[in-house]
């Protein structure tokens, strides 16, 4: 049987990013969340952050016109734009603590129905990659994740309890996997939108922690 | 005034101690002080005691991985002590594996704000970041306006290795766009400041001064990078 058509990794980035609201400060984690820059909605303005110190930086530079003083938290060359401005390391950080980030967009090995998750270390490996993340996850007013539903092995990353050092305990609101939509509630994982051609019961067979699957459950939304 | 400018990386870093601690910025590669690397590597000090990001890209350019790679690191104290890929194996990854390196890992924040405090003269302070990991464990911890909070202690070097991209003759420094990064607080919380700089060196008060982003009171040694130096 051929395996049943996912979500593309751009379509999960660009459902999170049609939430971000007008003016929110966004800060967009290394690898798939950077794909939430390339949704656009012209009718909201949205500030973008990175934690080496940069507010209000523009899309990622064309080759050949990069500007080599100016990268995102990816070390990517971004571009210019009107009204940006540069802070230290510590400024920018104080930003993230100061609670000026409206959300954060992160990438998880595992996220947990009790809203903790995790992504800085996985315990077979010696040490650890944190980056920002523990200061933003802790921080920032919202946290939203972007992962594959499941582990390349087909193991659930979706757990009534992390098994993996958490970078945060209690914060994650929001999550986009290649199976649907996903909001943190004090009740658990409830399914909000599932992936075309999925449904809750397949959803669930691939999902550790019990979904709760509303009465007005959706189909994913695409961009327009 | 006394003279700070120097006339090559070599001088600038020929008296820098076996044992030493120094702090390395840059982030992304950008507003990394390469050529002051590639002279400490030649100058060959042992046992030193690294503060950066991570310790060392992939790409083969001259980075504190070099430093690791040749075995002048004891320690390195950063936010990456792992790639997030395990194909991506650095010289670190390989001698830390092996325990031929020790490491500390903090959160990018919390380092960055341990520079700030040491430099700033502050005791330590309570940070929201980490509380509720394994990182927090160990760590005296206090609720302050109803939310827990971890004490952090400063962060102090011997030695800070700069980039920058303008300076003046006193010292003062400024950076272009996210260059900046790590610089200003490694120099503010190292007791020698070392800097190499994009631009020739300018005479005293011909950079505004409401425009300086590190004042030259903290600033040592500057070199200026040549045409045949290291600029990526």
């Amino acid at each position: 049987m051929a395996e049943k058509p996912k979500l593309e990794r751009q379509a999960m980035c660009d459902r999170l990013a049609m939430e971000f609201q007008d003016e929110w400060i966004v800060n967009l984690g290394v690898g798939m969340p950077t794909l939430c820059s390339n949704y656009v909605d012209p009718s909201r303005d949205i500030i973008t952050h990175s934690e080496n110190g940069v507010i209000g930086y523009g899309p990622l530079a064309e080759e050949g016109k990069e500007d080599g003083h100016l990268v995102n938290a990816g070390g990517q060359f971004v571009t210019a734009q009107p009204g940006m401005s540069i802070l230290h390391h510590a400024d920018s950080f104080a930003v993230i603590r100061g609670g000026m980030v409206d959300v954060t967009v992160m990438g998880a090995y595992e996220v947990a129905e009790n809203g903790d998750f995790a992504n800085w270390r996985i315990p077979t490996r010696k040490g650890g990659g944190i980056g920002g993340a523990m200061d933003l996850a802790a921080c920032a007013k919202r946290v939203f994740i972007a992962m594959e539903h499941n582990t390349r092995e087909g193991g659930p990353k979706l757990l009534s309890r992390c098994t993996l050092p958490i970078t945060a305990p209690g914060v994650v609101k929001l999550l986009a996997t290649d199976l649907g939509l996903f909001e943190i509630t004090p009740e658990g994982f409830v399914l909000r939108e599932h992936a075309p051609g999925w449904n809750p019961e397949e959803i669930q067979e691939l999902t550790e922690a019990k979904l709760i699957i509303p009465s007005d459950l959706k189909e994913f939304r695409f961009r327009a | 005034m006394k003279n700070k400018i120097f006339n090559s990386f070599d001088e600038a870093v020929a008296g820098l101690p076996d044992g030493s601690t120094v702090m390395f910025p840059g982030f992304g590669g950008v507003g990394l002080p390469r050529n002051l690397i590639a002279a400490l590597n030649r100058q060959g000090a042992k046992n030193l005691t690294g503060i950066s990001n991570n310790a060392g890209a992939l790409d083969d350019k001259i980075d504190v991985g070099t430093l690791v790679e040749a075995g002048q690191m004891k320690k390195m104290i950063c936010a990456f002590t792992a790639a997030t890929h395990p194909s991506r194996v650095t010289p670190f990854t390989r001698m830390y594996n092996n325990d031929e390196i020790d490491a500390e890992l903090v959160p990018q924040g919390t380092l960055a704000e341990r520079m700030r405090a040491a430099g700033a003269g502050i005791g330590g302070f309570y940070t929201p970041s980490s509380v509720g990991t394994e990182l927090a464990e160990g760590k005296e911890h206090r609720e302050i306006n109803g939310r827990m909070h971890v004490l952090e202690h400063p962060l102090f070097g011997d030695y800070a290795f700069i980039r920058a991209w303008k300076a003046d003759t006193f010292g003062n420094l400024q950076f272009r766009l996210t260059q900046r990064n790590f610089n200003v607080v490694m120099a503010m919380a190292a007791t020698v400041t070392i800097v190499e700089v994009e631009n020739e060196i300018v005479e005293a008060g011909e950079l505004d001064p409401d425009h300086i982003h590190v004042p030259g009171i903290y600033v040592d040694r500057i070199v200026t990078i040549p045409p045949d130096g290291i600029w990526y």
